[in-house]
């Protein structure tokens, strides 16, 4: 399905190509198969195209000449029969650790949300999440599907710290903290795996377009598992959809 | 052939920058590079260097540095008095240095972000096609006491002595941009507010952003998380602008209300803490 898309000059040297403000998998799908186009057929000029839910950031090497021929260069691509490769979608098996002695906010977004604690672990590893982009902090993954019976409003005054590995929810989005950081987002359960790594060739094993299921796992399992992947001998399971 | 200088004392969130590393948002990398592009290339035209080649950037206190070779160096960006063995050197110009001689500096008088340059540009370790640092990224993120960080080994023969009269800082607080994605969504009383008044650097200001002091009054929704640049002007919650720099992260979610040129992002990265500035629309 093909979108009406905005164009727009975003700087000197880059374009904001949008879609409709949702958050849709049909949207996602083209978002992604756009992006694919003009890394193929204008990778020497455009260094960058970030894609976040309904948009694509077009940055360019150096400060775009003509933006009117450059549009309609983009345009045109839009609607090409381009065909490029891409990556075959994946599922990935999570594992979780919803325990209130681990994730600092469990508690409180429980009592906030007046749901029992196995009520929150239910609601939050039922569905299926997909990967939109990745974004904010190296490896942090912006996953859609979350169960409107979990949206929270983020907090007023975000934590000074919140764990490598935390798995938590902001307003109607779902995410994991790759690293520590400072964040407004309620830390509901950690996850023992890493997400980022910019050593190999690949920095994140998980793409925008794949699936995403998490499972609920006892504190010994998180430490265990935590422990192999330090020693680098786990490497979560995966399906190819 | 290899030379290493040694670092005697750190200065104030030192760190290697060069024009940054692109092509990595994918996975959430920051593009990082020098806060002010245009001193940072001074130094490398000077040294003939590729243009991509590392520099040390410092923030107001600069590190004193020894050179176990000799090499050809270049100071750039802020003003500042430097002295090489107690004699003091210039700025832009290109500076011979001996074997075991020793660069330091008084306190930095005027702006904020500096650059050393040197021939053939500092080899730290290059990951995802930069050695600019950022934590995560790089196994560093900053230069510290005892950090010995290569260079490539020149003889002066070759090296030029270079100079330009170094660019009269035009002192404007005037800044030039574009109309931000989300500018229209404010209203005729809360654009006039944005353009036509200044702001002030506030005290929160580094390498990911400068938040301005003075609030706009803000009703806008946030927004369904989309691209941001350095240089990105978003408008926050609390009704704060904050200018996002270098170290930015890849996405945000306030609304995009400016957006910074190049030659004003610079700018920007070279005003103190509460020095004023004005958004100008191209």
């Amino acid at each position: 399905m093909k979108y009406e898309l905005q164009y727009r000059l975003y700087s000197e040297r880059a374009i904001l190509i949008e879609w409709p403000a949702e958050i849709d998998e049909g949207i996602l799908e083209d978002v992604l198969n756009f992006k694919n186009k003009i890394l193929k057929s204008k990778g020497k000029v455009i260094i960058e195209v970030t894609s976040a839910y309904n948009s694509l950031l077009v940055f360019y090497a150096k400060a775009i000449e003509n933006v009117y021929d450059e549009v309609l260069m983009l345009k045109e691509l839009y609607f090409s029969g381009l065909k490029c490769k891409s990556n075959k979608k994946k599922i990935w098996y999570l594992p979780v650790c919803y325990s209130v002695e681990i994730a600092q906010d469990l508690r409180d977004f429980s009592e906030q949300k007046s749901l029992t604690i196995d009520a929150v672990i239910d609601l939050h590893t039922k569905p299926i999440y997909k990967v939109f982009f990745i974004g904010f902090l190296p490896g942090f993954l912006y996953l859609g599907g979350l169960d409107k019976k979990l949206f929270l409003d983020r907090k007023k005054t975000p934590s000074a710290h919140i764990q490598k590995g935390a798995v938590a929810i902001g307003g109607s989005q779902t995410g994991i903290y790759p690293t520590d950081s400072p964040g407004g987002w309620h830390a509901i359960g950690a996850c023992p795996l890493d997400f980022f790594n910019p050593k190999t060739p690949e920095c994140c094993y998980i793409s925008p377009g794949d699936a995403i299921k998490f499972i609920s796992i006892k504190e010994n399992q998180y430490n265990d598992i935590k422990s192999k992947v330090e020693n680098k001998i786990f490497h979560p399971e995966f399906k190819i959809l | 052939m290899i030379g290493k200088v040694k670092v005697l004392t750190s200065g104030f969130l030192t760190t290697i920058q060069d024009e940054g590393r692109f092509g990595f948002s994918k996975y959430g990398v920051p593009k990082s590079g020098a806060m002010d592009q245009l001193s940072y290339h001074y130094a490398n035209l000077l040294l003939n260097n590729d243009p991509n080649a590392a520099c040390i950037e410092w923030v107001l206190q600069p590190p004193t540095l020894q050179f176990f070779e000799s090499c050809t160096i270049v100071l750039s960006g802020a003003i500042i008095d430097a002295f090489l063995n107690d004699k003091k050197i210039e700025m832009y110009r290109c500076v011979h240095v001996h074997k075991n001689d020793v660069l330091k500096f008084n306190f930095c008088k005027k702006r904020m972000y500096g650059y050393i340059g040197i021939k053939g540009g500092f080899l730290s370790k290059e990951i995802l096609t930069s050695r600019s640092y950022y934590k995560t990224v790089t196994d560093k993120f900053l230069i510290v006491r005892g950090d010995e960080i290569n260079y490539p080994k020149t003889s002066h023969e070759n090296n030029s002595l270079a100079q330009i009269v170094p660019p009269s800082f035009n002192e404007t607080y005037r800044l030039k941009c574009y109309k931000g994605p989300e500018f229209g969504k404010l209203t005729i009383e809360q654009q006039k507010r944005i353009i036509n008044s200044s702001f002030t650097v506030s005290n929160t200001s580094n390498r990911m952003a400068i938040q301005l002091e003075e609030r706009v009054l803000n009703d806008l929704d946030s927004i369904l998380t989309s691209g941001v640049l350095p240089g990105t002007v978003q408008l926050t919650p609390s009704g704060k602008l904050i200018v996002l720099m270098r170290d930015c992260q890849t996405t945000g979610g306030y609304p995009r209300v400016l957006q910074l040129t190049e030659d004003s992002i610079n700018k920007i990265a070279q005003k103190r803490m509460g020095e004023n500035v004005l958004f100008d629309l191209i």
